[in-house]
């Protein structure tokens, strides 16, 4: 028991340690191109773990982390913006000239400051959505209702942005790459190494504090939440206080992520509230594993690499590739990926591999048989190397039946091995 | 202590990391660029094409992408490129910007450090320009951008061989107060809502105020929203006796747009002359020239013009595509970029960014539209023309500057950059400077 | 007093292009309680199929009855999109009854696939995929029912589905080599031309009406009544409702709860299509015609209460008159001389896009003081 737990925990020690070599080593393996697009997909994994707590374990399924998304990622850019806006002809960003904007409108001038900025990225996503979540969850919102809401919402938020030039620039979004931070431009390939870095360190915190917080008893309100709120309210809890608070903490991850991923991606956009990206954040979790955290992160970053992938090769049918996939993992795995390994999954998959090749190899040891028994009773045959092949099929037949006697569940029955016949001299 | 240690430590890493990198990408790829000779003296350079393959702007990119690779394969037909006596043929990565704009840089940035292409040929949107423009300049690549555009950007990364407002919007808007049939009334503007629009209009506004007339409202569609009902009542209370309504509205919301105004009486006949700056003849043919004719359209191009060059141009592409394709400006300037592109690299006799884009300045090409030159604000100097449109879907054209007129990159009737000019021939000038 | 009435009528006129989408929308959702995000898909296939019926009226043998297409398209975009929405039912629905939120993700799925669909599959072969597939479903239904039991079963089923593939095949063979148009994929958007009775504008009273306009609120107008009626005199609609009420003691009392299902899901879809010959007298028929109208339709569904027609129709037209007050800056046309800041405000919001951002958050905002939409169910609510 004792030895078995400080096995567990060598084994654990030994995961670590890859994973941090793994990121260390991961600018020098991967070219820069990739690394960036591993660091962007790390910092969606951040939205993904937010909407993994809010979904997977409280059951809320909101359509509009889009919102809260972008605005970590305006709060970042504004900032680098203004911080390279000092040697501009107004002291303003540039585009403000396209509109004739003179003056820079007052919501931008805390963002001058880097500490206000910091603060800013998760704490006003965070705020905002602890307030459009406690307002609908004190009228006992839920369900379907809530995801449309959150997607209204959503639509507010991206005409808002994506109409004002004059206070954001609009549909052209905020650019960062060509501003600086410590002295370098922010899309130098240095500083994205060091924001590749900066994203996995605070994947890896952000999912111990989940984790932590999910185990906990906190954890257990949100899953009963999830599983019947109404025994939960007349238990004593306040349902509403749980979801705001918890609905807060995923706007505040969401805005991390968005914060993170506008300076590797090179621009904050009103894109990022588009209907399509928050559904899409929602189904990473979903073929990732609900419930899971390590599936919400492995679902954003395979999914995203997949994307980035197919639509170099063959851009159109990603959307085939990704309509299919949400119908089959919503039909037939439910639980994600990561449920579905941790479930009876594998075991009933390879117990069905392991019929078939069974299977196979009996077919190929009758053959094999038939083949010898042909080549004795016309000794002429022989010459054709009959004998030979049927020796051949056997071995491989005996080889497939080993193979195939995979177990882990006994649902399906261990088939006998048919005899081998003595090859004739 | 312990701080500095990790600190140093870490920029051991780092440094150790970087160097593993480099050594990891040394092996075979010392020149900037894809260009390379096989054994058998075959030469190749793979050039970058980005443009929205799917998603809402796919429907426009995709002849761009479609004319890209026939003035590609035209070249290659005539024995591809020519550098240090070796004759390079053209290969082509196609990525798709899928419409939403950071996929444009995404993809830039895969084209250039992953691809390694000496050239891209891309976008649509201003928004994906603007998206992409930090990257080529962090990168120091190079980009070709063919769509007529609000201006008001000069890098030195970028080719525009699209219009500038002076080449389009502006010659525009004075013949319709001073020629068209609507000529002294007041101005109507409908756009959508993004920069285009937003910035054409701005020069607008004062222009028309400069001519001595007046616009009497605008109004900005939301892309993708085709409700245009309350943007119809806007415009009648606005122009309750005919007027000019200037048009930036982008593709699908056109066909509400004209659908509507007409069955609403907003037509040639009760007085309303609309100009559009994005309707060509591909978007004539998807709206219906019933619902067009007797309205305005200015281009640099127009399938209607009566020179060899340009019946070639359109003869070729529908031989390639199909007959019931058309061509239309925006495709006109993306086939120039590639013909450009491949005399500056002629002239420079490298692949080099640097060596070609100091070429590029004062190529001259006979493109469709008449000659064309690069100017030394990146912008080409291009024939304005301004069209009626017909029955048959084509533009009758009715005006038609005397030769190239040349670009404008910092406009000189938006108020914020009047007396600006951009010059990329002379480090002092750059790409703002004042005259 | 004429300021007043254009605003109704352009009020009425958004409102019932809205209405017209939500209206299956509300069926599906009102009484399955099942979220289609791919309904806007199916609006598109009804603006398809409108297209395509229209090029095949110009053939020059139907020319002379080219006026009347729209007469025809109604019904085939109707069980078009119904037979789509069928398939949709029987093989992804289906498995998902009770679970809204797997629904909701699933069809999201399903409206990408139907997206790229009419982008990468040339129409001419669609509409043969779909003749096959109306011929499929259709003809155990009208063969006599004799033939579909015993031994030959099988064969005869066979028979009836090679025979529909045959149909099909025909079909698209026959579209592709006459209407060139369709005959190869095509990403770009496609235009719809009203015939000539349907278009420009009827003056009166010194305004004008336009006729396409006039023709949607008649659609409307028949499509809700129609609707009403079926759900509340006939047979089949009353089955329904009882359904939707307690499922479990309709199946006792012998309603073929699954065939309910499909109906009810069939009749939503139609809708649907419909809406889409609608949609496409107005604007362009592309893609992404779905993706503009389904979340505005949520939003009528929500706001007029879930399960209510009646709501459907009011929500509708409040957000009709709502968008084109706030849109066209009514107000200030009303009331010129209101103060300076709500001056500024009210043209602040007076363009379309702001409208929208208005509209949204008031319908939003509502929400708040009446959760369950302006209608809510009486009775003790099943929690969700």
């Amino acid at each position: 028991m004792f030895q078995s737990l400080q096995q567990r925990r060598w084994l654990l020690v030994c995961l670590w340690v890859l994973i941090v070599a793994a990121i260390v080593a991961a600018p020098a393996i991967l070219p820069v191109f990739r690394l960036n697009l591993l660091g962007r997909f790390l910092s969606l994994a951040i939205v993904a773990l937010g909407i993994d707590l809010i979904w997977g374990f409280t059951g809320l399924l909101s359509l509009g982390q889009g919102i809260f998304f972008a605005l970590g990622g305006y709060a970042a850019a504004m900032y680098l913006q203004l911080s390279n806006a000092g040697d501009l002809p107004n002291g303003i960003p540039e585009f403000f000239g396209l509109y004739g904007v003179k003056e820079l409108p007052f919501f931008w001038h805390p963002f001058a400051s880097p500490w206000f900025t910091l603060v800013a990225i998760w704490l006003i996503p965070g705020v905002l959505a602890g307030v459009l979540g406690g307002l609908v969850f004190r009228n006992r919102i839920k369900g379907v209702y809530f995801s449309i809401l959150t997607q209204a919402a959503l639509l507010v938020f991206y005409n808002f942005f994506n109409g004002q030039q004059k206070l954001i620039n609009g549909t052209n979004g905020l650019q960062t790459p060509a501003t600086k931070l410590f002295g370098q431009y922010v899309g130098s390939d240095l500083m994205q190494r060091w924001f590749f870095w900066v994203t996995a360190v605070v994947v890896i915190l952000i999912w111990a504090l989940l984790r932590w917080v999910v185990r906990g008893r906190f954890g257990d309100v949100l899953i009963a939440i999830r599983d019947d709120e109404p025994r939960l309210r007349f238990a004593g809890y306040n349902p509403t206080l749980f979801k705001t608070l918890v609905f807060g903490l995923a706007g505040a991850l969401a805005g991390i992520g968005g914060a993170l991923y506008t300076v590797q991606s090179g621009s904050a956009s009103p894109q990022f509230m588009e209907v399509p990206m928050s559904i899409d954040m929602v189904i990473w979790v979903a073929v990732g594993g609900r419930g899971t955290l390590v599936g919400a992160i492995l679902g954003a970053v395979v999914i995203n690499f997949a994307k980035s992938l197919v639509s170099e090769a063959l851009p159109e049918s990603w959307l085939f590739i990704q309509g299919g996939l949400f119908i089959l993992v919503v039909t037939a795995l439910p639980e994600g990926v990561i449920g579905w390994f941790r479930g009876e999954g594998p075991g009933n998959w390879l117990n069905r591999l392991g019929y078939c090749l069974n299977i196979l190899g009996n077919w190929l040891i009758r053959w094999g048989n038939a083949l010898i028994r042909q080549s004795t009773a016309f000794p002429w045959l022989n010459s054709l190397g009959i004998n030979t092949l049927g020796n051949w099929l056997i071995g491989w037949g005996h080889a497939l039946n080993s193979v195939g006697i995979v177990r882990r569940i006994g649902t399906y029955p261990r088939l006998e091995l048919e005899g081998q016949v003595e090859v004739q001299p | 202590m312990s701080s500095s240690l990790s600190k140093r430590l870490f920029a051991g890493l780092a440094a150790a990391s970087l160097g593993l990198a480099v050594t990891a990408c040394g092996g075979g790829s010392d020149e900037a660029t894809n260009a390379t000779c096989d054994d058998d003296g075959n030469c190749t350079v793979t050039v970058g094409i980005l443009h929205s393959l799917t998603g809402t702007m796919a429907i426009s990119e995709k002849t761009l992408v479609d004319t890209e690779k026939m003035a590609i394969a035209e070249i290659n037909a005539a024995g591809g490129v020519e550098v240090d006596g070796k004759n390079y043929t053209i290969e082509t990565i196609v990525e798709d910007g899928a419409s939403t704009w950071p996929t444009f840089a995404e993809k830039s940035k895969k084209l250039i450090d992953q691809d390694k292409v000496p050239v891209v040929f891309g976008g649509w949107t201003s928004a994906s320009r603007k998206e992409m423009l930090p990257v080529y300049e962090s990168k120091n690549a190079f980009l070709f951008y063919p769509i007529q555009y609000e201006g008001q950007e000069c890098s030195n990364n970028i080719f525009y061989t699209g219009a500038t407002p002076n080449q389009q919007s502006e010659p525009a808007t004075k013949f319709m107060y001073e020629k068209s049939p609507a000529a002294g009334k007041d101005f109507f503007l409908v756009g959508s809502d993004y920069v285009f629009p937003r910035t054409s209009n701005t020069i607008t506004k004062a222009q028309v105020e400069q001519l001595g007339g007046k616009v009497v409202g605008e109004d900005y569609l939301p892309l993708g929203n085709t409700e245009v009902a309350p943007i119809i009542a806007k415009i009648k209370k606005a122009l309750p006796d005919g007027g000019v309504i200037i048009n930036t509205l982008n593709g699908d919301q056109n066909v509400a747009f004209f659908k509507q105004i007409q069955d609403a009486g907003i037509t040639p006949a009760n007085g309303y002359y609309v100009m559009s700056y994005s309707i060509a003849e591909e978007e004539i043919s998807t709206i219906g020239s019933e619902f067009l004719e007797g309205h305005y359209g200015a281009w640099n191009y127009m399938m209607s013009i009566d020179t060899p060059a340009s019946k070639k141009f359109a003869a070729d592409f529908k031989a390639t595509y199909g007959a019931d394709r058309m061509v239309a400006d925006p495709q006109e300037s993306a086939y120039n970029m590639v013909y450009l592109w491949k005399a500056a690299v002629e002239k420079a006799n490298s692949f080099e960014d640097d060596k070609v884009r100091e070429a590029l300045i004062g190529i001259e090409f006979d493109a469709p539209q008449g000659p064309v030159k690069v100017m030394p604000n990146h912008h080409l100097s291009q024939t304005v023309r301004i069209g009626q449109i017909t029955k048959d879907g084509q533009f009758a054209i009715l005006e038609e500057t005397d030769g190239p007129v040349s670009p404008q990159a910092w406009n000189q009737i938006h108020p914020d950059s009047t007396g600006y000019a951009c010059d990329w021939t002379d480090s002092s000038k750059g790409g703002k400077y004042k005259l | 007093m004429q300021l007043l009435f254009e605003s109704l009528f352009n009020g009425v006129a958004i409102g019932s292009v809205l209405l017209m989408a939500a209206l299956g929308l509300a069926i599906v959702f009102g009484l399955m309680g099942v979220i289609n995000l791919a309904h806007g898909e199916l609006i598109m296939l009804g603006a398809y199929t409108t297209y395509v019926v229209q090029l095949i009226f110009k053939l020059p043998a139907l020319q002379p009855l080219y006026n009347c297409y729209v007469l025809v398209a109604i019904p085939l975009a109707f069980v078009v999109s119904g037979v789509v929405g069928i398939l949709l039912e029987r093989t992804v629905i289906r498995r998902l009854y009770g679970s809204p939120l797997e629904t909701l993700l699933a069809t999201w799925g399903v409206s990408l696939i139907l997206q790229q669909f009419v982008r990468s599959v040339p129409m001419a072969y669609a509409a043969g995929l779909i003749l096959a597939l109306v011929s499929g479903f259709g003809l155990p239904l009208l063969l006599p029912s004799g033939w579909f039991a015993g031994a030959r079963a099988r064969l005869i089923r066979l028979g009836s589905w090679a025979f529909s593939a045959f149909l099909g095949v025909c079909l698209a063979g026959g579209l592709a080599s006459q209407i060139d148009r369709i005959a190869r994929a095509d990403a770009r958007n496609v235009d719809v031309t009203a015939p000539q009775w349907m278009r420009g504008g009827l003056e009166m009273a010194d305004m004008t009406f336009p006729v396409p306009r006039l023709v949607i609120i008649v659609m409307t107008v028949m499509a809700v009544v129609g609707v009403s009626w079926f759900l509340n005199r006939s047979v089949w609609g009353m089955r329904i409702r009882a359904v939707t009420q307690n499922r479990s003691m309709s199946d006792c009392l012998g309603i073929p709860t699954e065939t309910v299902d499909v109906l009810t899901f069939g009749i939503g879809s139609g809708l649907a299509g419909v809406a889409g010959v609608a949609v496409s007298l107005l604007g362009s028929v592309g893609p992404n015609v779905g993706g503009s109208y389904i979340v505005g339709c949520f939003m009528v569904v929500v706001l007029g209460g879930v399960g209510n027609l009646y709501g459907t129709v009011l929500a509708s037209f409040a957000i009709g008159v709502l968008t084109d007050l706030i849109g066209a800056g009514r107000l200030l046309s009303v009331w010129p001389d209101m103060p300076a800041p709500l001056a500024s405000a009210v043209e602040f919001f007076a363009t379309t896009s702001m409208a929208q951002v208005m509209v949204f958050a008031l319908i939003v905002v509502f929400l708040q003081f009446r959760p369950a939409g302006l209608f809510p169910q009486k009775g003790r609510m099943v929690e969700a």
